[in-house]
């Protein structure tokens, strides 16, 4: 998960990383009282998951509580890299920056390890730096768990080649910065720019924070920071349903068992929608081992409750699962959704293999529902849904 | 021979009380493995009846080990005591552990696996959030059905769970020689490359399937192991070509992360190195099929 600045900056401050003051609102209106409480200048920041803000005229000084709200006015509601900006930052407005440095930690997924990241050409997109002065990125790797003790950190300042008179300043900052990244589960907590001011204190103005989703059942706190009021409402819907699913942009709603079944499951169906007026998935939804008839109903509600869908895919192999149970799934699930007064009109094509898949085939053809359509290839099974959405 | 695991593999299994150890421990011992205790320190000195074969319950991994000279674990333990239990089974140097968990936080597994890498890697850990692996005929440590397939010279490696069992069952006339699950999360113990590796130097595998899917660049680096050290035909299937930037795709460590870890970039990646890659999963199993029997 993804978090927005403010949340980052609020995450930083939990830890002890040096931060400017800011508060989070969502009407221009407020962005007054926000920046009285300043001392009556701020920095209007558009907070939207996406780089490039300043650039798009997402961030802006504001002189006066009243150009505050009229900046507030300007970038709620704008568009920026097709993220729309529904809060603004009111921060503090920084002293003058005089240098401006990178800081991060992530996971090195190539070499299973976790990595520091630091460059004194902070300020610009890290990857810009690594892609033309790659000599200005320090790269070193931390050991999950030694983590970076104040040694540990003074020898990425010194790898990254910080001034001296920021030396300590930075090491101390390396330190919190690994807290913030150990006890919120981070994949990756990154500074940019973490700028020295005219004063001469070093401050983090700008961050990234992205958290392990694994680690909700140690971290109660975060689920309220998922941005809910952005969520597509079908995916909310499945999130509340405990389904594992993402819409994506096509017309064949896909329901499966198993994450890599599912991803190779929309990619079959994009080939043969190839041939069929170019139809594509609707989504992603991997309904788990049991595949259970209320897990299948709950799956079939929402596939069926979006308007996008044209045709329904459901690709199942019985590994562990049995397909007569899934069968039966799918039956009692047409019939719970009946039940519940929401019409089945869209066709379901169905492919069932493996562990009692002649069982399952035949609890279908027997149940003779006039949209279930059974075929018994994987491939056969994605053409036909194609086509049905084509029509 | 197979890989990773044989018939003379002792097999014990960390959290063999809990519904889900047991379910698996009924499975594992029906398909022939030979599962010789569990480990729960609440428990220790019980027995588990499995259809008439008595399972003892032992204190600690290391005790298991001392009684019966069990050489391979299988973790079923819940995600918060995955890290622990992995750890148990490192510092008791058992030779392999295979954790099934899913949803294990990432700052636990980069933990356990830089433990292992301190204690010098004597243990080989498959996973987590993996099928686990089977050695058709033989033993079978996890969750892969047994039934599926038979004893064969294809040696099969995949990210996913259900993209196995679906390979398997393509090829199930042909069968396998062992079928290793290494999981899709963004830090797992065995990759594609060990795997490869071991198939190559298995004298009962003529052919190695390769299953990859979007994220990291695993595949990548398997593509040019597979240049330099595989003489054997490798063929390869990448699953999530119609993933959008950005969003996990189930598996946790499945995500195309701005232009990295696409699966046209994994699918070159694996062709430039002289591995055939289907299209589709059941165009993958005719490539092998083609390879093998011409």
């Amino acid at each position: 998960m993804d978090l927005f600045e403010y949340q980052a900056r609020d995450l930083f401050a939990k830890h002890g990383v040096p931060v400017l003051a800011g508060e989070v609102i969502d009407t221009p209106e407020a962005a007054r009282e926000a920046t009285e409480r300043l001392g009556g200048r701020s920095v209007v920041k558009a907070q939207v998951k996406v780089g490039g803000r300043g650039k798009a005229g997402g961030v802006k000084l504001a002189a006066t509580p009243d150009e505050a709200v009229a900046r507030a006015t300007d970038i709620l509601g704008m568009d920026i890299k097709g993220h729309t900006v529904h809060k603004v930052m009111i921060a503090e407005t920084a002293p003058e920056i005089a240098e401006e440095y990178y800081v991060s930690y992530l996971l090195d997924r190539t070499n299973r390890t976790f990595l520091a990241m630091a460059s004194v050409a902070g300020g610009m997109d890290i990857e810009e730096v690594a892609a033309t002065t790659p000599e200005k990125l320090a790269k070193i790797p931390v050991d999950a768990n030694d983590g970076v003790s104040p040694e540990k950190a003074r020898e990425i300042v010194e790898a990254a080649q910080f001034p001296a008179e920021v030396a300590e300043q930075v090491a101390e900052i390396l330190v919190t910065l690994w807290k913030t990244f150990v006890a919120e589960d981070a994949l990756l907590v990154e500074v940019n720019p973490l700028a020295k001011v005219a004063d001469g204190r070093v401050i983090a103005l700008d961050g990234k924070v992205s958290l392990d989703a694994n680690a909700e059942f140690r971290q109660p706190e975060h689920e309220a920071l998922e941005d809910k009021a952005s969520a597509n409402p079908l995916e909310a819907a499945a999130k509340a349903k405990g389904l594992n699913y993402v819409k994506l942009d096509g017309e064949v709603g896909i329901i499966g068992n198993g994450a890599g079944l599912v991803m190779s499951t929309l990619d079959v169906v994009a080939y043969a929608g190839e041939k069929h007026n170019g139809v594509k998935p609707a989504n992603f939804l991997d309904i788990g081992g049991g595949a259970s008839a209320e897990v299948m109903a709950n799956g079939l509600e929402i596939i069926l409750g979006d308007p996008d869908v044209k045709s329904v895919f459901v690709n199942v192999f019985g590994g562990i699962t049995a397909c007569d149970a899934v069968a039966n799934g799918i039956v009692q699930a047409l019939e719970l959704l009946e039940s519940r007064g929401e019409a089945v009109t869209k066709p379901l094509v169905v492919r069932l293999d493996g562990n009692n898949a002649e069982l399952g085939r035949q609890i279908l053809a027997d149940r003779n529902h006039p949209l279930v359509e059974r075929v018994d290839t994987m491939d056969g099974a994605a053409d036909k849904a194609a086509e049905l959405a084509a029509k | 021979m197979a890989i990773f695991l044989t018939k003379e593999s002792k097999v014990i299994v960390q959290g063999m009380t809990g519904s889900e150890g047991q379910k698996h421990t009924k499975r594992m011992l029906a398909s022939g493995t030979n599962v010789v205790g569990g480990v729960n320190p609440r428990k220790a000195g019980t027995t588990v009846d499995f259809d008439g074969s008595e399972i003892p319950v032992f204190g600690s991994v290391k005790e298991a080990i001392e009684k019966t000279g069990a050489d391979v674990t299988v973790i079923f333990v819940p995600e918060k005591f995955t890290k622990d239990a992995v750890i148990e089974a490192i510092d008791a140097e058992i030779g392999l552990a295979v954790v099934i968990t899913e949803g294990v936080a990432v700052h636990d597994t980069a933990q356990f696996w830089a433990y292992a890498g301190a204690k010098g890697n004597k243990t080989r850990i498959i996973g987590p959030n993996c099928p686990g692996l089977i050695t058709p005929g033989q033993s079978n440590a996890g969750i892969i059905p047994a039934d599926i397939t038979k004893p064969g010279r294809i040696g099969l490696v995949s990210k996913s769970g259900t993209l196995t069992y679906q390979m398997m069952y393509e090829l199930r006339d042909i069968g396998f020689s062992s079928c290793v699950g290494i999981g899709g999360d963004p830090i797992i113990g065995t990759t594609h490359i060990d795997a490869l590796a071991a198939f190559e130097a298995d004298p009962d595998t003529d052919l190695i399937v390769m299953i990859g899917e979007i994220g990291g660049d695993a595949e990548e680096r398997a593509a040019d192991f597979i240049k330099a050290n595989v003489t054997k035909p490798v063929v390869g299937y990448v699953a999530g070509f119609t993933a959008p930037e950005g969003k996990t795709m189930g598996h946790a460590g499945a995500i195309v992360s701005g232009s990295s870890g696409t699966a046209q970039a994994k699918k070159e990646a694996l062709e430039a190195a002289g591995v055939k890659v289907g299209k589709t999963p059941t165009e993958t199993a005719k490539l092998a099929r083609e390879i093998l029997l011409g």
